[in-house]
C-alpha cells in the first residue's frame, strides 16, 4: 500500500491531546505510523489546513427496511436531486433519504469514515446488511433492536440476566449486529394493541413487565457480556411536551451500574437523540426547553453518554422503530404515514416532516439541540448527531458545527425566526455565548463516539497504531473566518483517507474505498434453555425458519471486521 | 418583448427532456447561445440546436421574452418548466410536464398535452386549446403539494386525477373529465363544463368543484346540503351543493366547519 505524509497541517486530535499544533501525520499499510517509519511517502501539503481523524457517527438511520420505506414512499425527496454517474462515482439521488451510494459519498465528503446504523429489525437483518454492503467507503455496523423483543420481555420479567445475555449473544451472531439497541421499551410492543408505554413504570400489556425492568435488565445483560458498546436507548415518551421527566427517570436506571468491558468505554447507557427527550410544558402552547435539567444530569454522571439529535430546520423524513410515535406525528401534521409490525421483535413508522423556522415549536426544538451541546461539560460524552434523517439529514452536520462554533451564526438564525421573542422566552440559547473550538468538535465527532462504541483501539484519533482514517479540510483556524466558512470547509473535505486508501483527492471522490462491516461475536456458555426457546418460537410464531433468518455467507458481509468477546468465564 | 422561434428539425430517438425551453433559461441570450443549451435524450446530453432551428433573440429578462415553438412536439417534455415570467406559445401537441412547477408568465398550447401539465404549479397561466392528459395540475408523485396558484384553462377534455392535492388556483375544463378529481385537495377550484365520471373529491378537505354536466357516481362521502343560485366568474345557474369528504378531518373557521364542496348544475 502507498505511504503518505500529511505535512504541516493544523492538527486537532483529542487522543493525542493536540489542539491545533502543526504536526505531520504519516500513513503506512492502512495505519497511522510515526513519521520516521515512512520511507518514500506521497506528500500531502496541508499547510494552512485543518487535519482530523475520520468522523465517527454513533447514530444514524442509513440502511434497512424503514430507510427503504422512506425511499420508496418519498419519490418527491429525489425530485431534482439526481446526479448522473461520473468518474468512480455511481449514480446517486435523494436528500433526506438518499440512496446507499449517495450516503457513502456524502459522509465521505464531510470527512466521516465510520457510521453506525441505529436500528436493525433482526428479522430484516439480511436486507440491512445488503444495503450496508452497497454503501461505499464507510465502515459500518448495525444495532439490532431488543427493547420490544418477546424473548427479552419474557426473560426479564423474571430478571433472568444470564438467559437474556445468552439470547443477546445469539441474536448478535445471527444478525451480525454490533450493539444492544432499545427503542421505546415496551411501547412499540404495546402499539400492537393500539397502546403505548408513556413512562418507565407503565406496564407492557400482556407481558407483566415495565420499561424500567427492560432497560435495567438489558444494561445488566450488556455488562454481563462485556460488549464493546453500552446499551443504546431511545427512551419512552419521545417528542411529547413534558417528557424530560421520563428522560431523567430513564437516566436514573443506570445509577450504581459500572461498565464491565475491556473495550475502554466508561458508560453503561448511551441515550440517543436527547433533543427529542428534553421537552417541558404540558402542551404545544407552553412547550419549552428543559435542556439544562437534562444535561445537568449527564454532566454529573460519568456512566452516561448522549447524542444530540439536533434539528436542522429542513424538510425531512422521520423514521423510527417507535411505531406509536409515528402515528402520533401523522395525526399532528396530516402527512403520509407508513407503519410496520415486525412479528415478535419490533415495529416501525415513517412520516415526512417539515421543520419550519416559521413554526414556534420547530424553532424551540432547534434551540434545544444546540443547548445540549453548548451546556455540556464533557464533549467526550456528548456527540453530534441529527438522528439522521429524523431531526434533519446528516449532510447538515457542518451547519451544526457552524452554529456550535459561532454565536453570531446562532443569533442570525434566532433573529430570522417568525416567533423570535416567544422562542427566546421558551429557551436558553440566546443567553449562551459559548463557542466550541475545533478540538471540542473533534471530541464530539471523532474521539468521543469512537470511545463510547468501544472502538478507540481503531478509530477516533491520529495516534500511531490507529486505522489511517484522516480528513484534511480547507480551513485555517489561525486566520479570521466568517461563520459560513466553517460550514463550507467541513462540507467538502479536501482529502480523505480511509484505512490508508485515499478516497478523496482535491475534493473529488477517487476511490470507493475498502468498506468493512463491523459485528460483535460474543461467546457465552452453552445455554440449552435459550436455544430450546429459540427453536420453539420459530416453530410456533415466526413466518420464517431459522435457516432463512441468520445472516451468513459472503454475499451479505463480503468484508467483515469481527470483534470477539469472551463471556464464558 | 423579444421573440425566439424554435422549429423542430429532427425527432429524438426516445424522448427529449427540454426543461431549458423557458424564458428564464433563454433571457439575455442570442440564438446561438440558446442553441447551445442542453437537452437530454435518455441519459445522453445533447444541444437544443441539434433538434430545433433557433431564430430571433431573447429579451434581457424572462418577462420580456416570448418563445414560439413549432412542429410535432409530442416527444418533447418539460416545456416551460419552473418558468417565472414571459410567454411561450406551443404550436403543436406537446408531451408531459408542460408548465410543471411554473410560477408566472403564460403558456399557450395550440394542440394537446400529455400527462402532468401544470404539476405543482404556483402561478401564471396555462392555456391548452386542445385536450389535456392525466394528472393535470396535480402533485408530483408522492408529494402532498399540488397546484397552489395560477390558472389552467383547457378547451377540450382532461384525463384522470386532475388537481390531486390541489391547495389553490383554478382549473377550468371546457369538456369532460375522467375519474378522480381533486383527490386530497385542500383548496382551489375546478370547473368542469362537460361531464364527470366518478370519484370526485375523494379525501377532499377543502376546495370547490363545479360540474355543469353529469356525474356518473357521487362519492358516498359527500352529502347533499341544498340548492344554490350562482352567478360569478362565468359560472351561472342553479346548482345542487354537496359537502364532503365526510370521512376526512376538517378545520373550523369562525365556528363553522369547512368542507370540500361539489356544485352540480341542475338548470342553466
Amino acid at each position: 500500500m502507498a505511504e503518505y505524509l500529511i505535512k504541516n497541517g493544523f492538527v486537532f486530535d483529542p487522543v493525542l491531546g493536540i489542539k491545533g499544533d502543526v504536526v505531520d501525520i504519516a500513513i503506512k499499510d492502512g495505519k497511522i505510523v510515526e513519521t520516521t517509519e515512512v520511507k518514500d511517502p506521497k506528500v500531502i501539503d496541508a499547510a494552512g489546513k485543518t487535519v482530523m481523524a475520520g468522523g465517527v457517527d454513533i447514530h444514524a438511520h442509513v440502511a434497512g427496511p424503514k430507510v427503504n420505506v422512506g425511499r420508496n414512499f418519498r419519490p418527491e425527496d429525489k425530485l431534482f436531486t439526481y446526479k448522473p454517474r461520473s468518474g468512480v462515482e455511481r449514480m446517486q439521488g435523494g436528500f433526506s433519504v438518499p440512496t446507499t451510494i449517495r450516503t457513502g459519498y456524502n459522509y465521505a465528503r464531510m470527512g466521516y469514515t465510520t457510521v453506525m446504523e441505529a436500528a436493525m429489525p433482526p428479522l430484516y437483518a439480511r436486507h440491512t446488511h445488503e444495503e450496508i454492503r452497497d454503501t461505499p467507503i464507510l465502515d459500518q455496523g448495525a444495532y439490532p433492536v431488543f427493547g420490544n423483543n418477546w424473548f427479552v420481555l419474557e426473560y426479564l420479567k423474571n430478571h433472568e440476566i444470564e438467559n437474556t445475555a445468552a439470547y443477546v449473544a445469539w441474536l448478535l451472531r445471527a444478525t451480525k449486529g454490533y450493539a444492544v439497541k432499545v427503542v421505546n421499551p415496551g411501547g412499540t410492543e404495546a402499539w400492537g394493541w393500539g397502546l403505548n408505554c408513556e413512562n418507565v413504570h407503565d406496564p407492557v400489556p400482556y407481558f407483566d413487565i415495565t420499561p424500567a425492568q427492560i432497560v435495567k435488565g438489558l444494561i445488566e445483560a450488556n455488562e454481563y457480556l462485556g460488549l464493546p458498546h453500552s446499551m443504546h436507548i431511545h427512551a419512552n415518551n419521545l417528542g411529547n411536551p413534558g417528557n424530560y421527566t421520563t428522560t431523567l427517570d430513564t437516566f436514573r436506571l443506570s445509577e450504581g451500574i459500572k461498565p464491565r468491558s475491556k473495550f475502554g468505554r466508561d458508560q453503561v447507557m448511551h441515550h440517543t437523540h436527547v433533543q427529542f427527550h428534553s421537552y417541558g410544558g404540558d402542551s404545544w402552547g407552553n412547550f419549552e426547553s428543559k435542556a439544562p435539567e437534562v444535561i445537568d444530569y449527564v454532566n454529573s454522571h460519568d456512566n452516561i453518554t448522549i447524542d444530540l439529535g439536533a434539528v436542522t430546520l429542513d424538510e425531512t423524513t422521520t423514521m423510527t422503530a417507535d411505531g406509536p410515535f409515528e402515528h402520533h406525528l401523522t395525526e399532528l401534521n396530516h402527512l403520509k404515514w407508513a407503519n410496520t409490525d415486525v412479528e415478535l421483535e419490533t415495529g416501525s413508522g415513517v412520516v415526512p416532516y417539515v421543520y419550519s423556522p416559521n413554526i414556534k415549536v420547530c424553532a424551540i426544538q432547534w434551540c434545544i439541540g444546540l443547548e445540549l451541546a453548548l451546556l455540556a461539560k464533557d464533549p467526550m460524552r456528548v456527540f453530534l448527531s441529527t438522528d439522521h434523517p429524523n431531526a434533519g439529514p446528516f449532510t447538515r452536520y457542518p451547519r451544526i458545527m457552524k452554529w456550535l462554533m459561532s454565536e453570531e451564526a446562532r443569533r442570525q438564525q434566532i433573529d430570522s425566526f417568525k416567533h423570535r421573542d416567544k422562542v427566546i422566552e421558551a429557551t436558553n440559547l440566546a443567553g449562551i455565548d459559548r463557542e466550541l473550538d475545533l478540538y471540542e468538535i473533534a471530541q464530539m465527532t471523532r474521539a468521543g463516539p469512537a470511545k463510547a462504541l468501544g472502538l478507540s483501539q481503531i478509530y477516533g484519533g491520529l495516534a500511531p497504531g490507529l486505522d489511517a482514517d484522516v480528513a484534511v479540510y480547507d480551513f485555517n483556524p489561525s486566520e479570521p473566518y466568517a461563520p459560513d466558512d466553517i460550514e463550507k470547509a467541513f462540507s467538502s473535505a479536501e482529502h480523505l483517507f480511509k484505512t490508508g486508501v485515499q478516497v478523496i483527492r482535491d475534493r473529488e471522490i477517487v476511490s470507493n474505498g475498502n468498506k468493512r462491516t463491523l459485528w460483535v461475536n460474543a461467546k457465552v456458555n452453552e445455554n440449552p434453555q435459550v436455544m430450546r426457546d429459540v427453536r420453539e418460537k420459530f416453530l410456533r410464531y415466526y413466518t420464517v425458519t431459522l435457516n432463512n433468518y441468520e445472516v451468513s455467507g459472503h454475499h451479505y458481509i463480503p468484508n467483515p471486521y469481527v470483534i470477539e468477546v469472551d463471556a464464558t468465564q | 418583448m423579444e421573440t425566439v422561434t424554435l422549429t423542430m428539425k429532427k425527432q429524438p430517438d426516445l424522448y427529449l427532456e427540454a426543461d431549458n425551453i423557458t424564458p428564464d433559461a433563454f433571457a439575455g441570450k442570442k440564438a446561438e447561445e440558446i442553441a447551445d443549451l442542453h437537452v437530454y435524450v435518455g441519459r445522453e446530453q445533447h444541444r437544443l440546436g441539434d433538434f430545433f432551428e433557433v431564430s430571433g433573440k431573447a429579451g434581457s429578462t424572462p418577462e420580456t421574452t416570448k418563445i414560439v415553438v413549432n412542429g410535432d412536439l409530442s416527444r418533447v417534455k418539460y416545456i416551460g418548466m419552473k418558468m417565472t415570467g414571459g410567454e411561450i406559445v406551443v404550436n403543436g401537441n406537446a408531451d408531459m410536464y408542460v408548465g410543471a412547477w411554473m410560477q408566472g408568465g403564460r403558456i399557450t398550447v395550440n394542440g394537446n398535452v400529455d400527462a402532468f401539465a401544470g404539476t405543482g404549479m404556483k402561478g401564471g397561466e396555462l392555456v391548452i386549446n386542445g385536450n389535456a392528459g392525466n394528472y393535470l395540475g396535480a402533485a408530483y408523485r408522492g408529494d402532498w403539494r399540488g397546484m397552489s396558484g395560477g390558472k389552467i384553462i383547457v378547451a377540450g377534455n382532461a384525463g384522470s386525477d386532475i388537481g390531486t392535492f390541489m391547495t389553490g388556483g383554478e382549473i377550468t375544463i371546457g369538456g369532460d373529465v375522467d375519474v378522480h378529481v381533486a383527490t386530497h385537495a385542500e383548496g382551489g377550484r375546478i370547473v368542469i363544463k362537460g361531464n364527470a365520471k366518478s370519484r370526485l373529491g375523494g379525501q377532499m378537505v377543502e376546495g370547490e368543484i363545479y360540474v355543469f354536466g353529469t356525474i356518473d357516481v357521487m362519492m358516498p362521502g359527500f352529502a347533499y346540503r341544498q340548492d344554490v343560485d350562482i352567478d360569478m366568474d362565468g359560472i351561472k345557474g342553479r346548482f345542487a351543493l354537496y359537502e364532503g369528504d365526510l370521512g376526512e378531518r376538517h378545520r373550523k373557521r369562525k365556528g363553522q366547519m369547512i368542507y370540500g364542496k361539489i356544485y352540480q348544475r341542475i338548470e342553466a
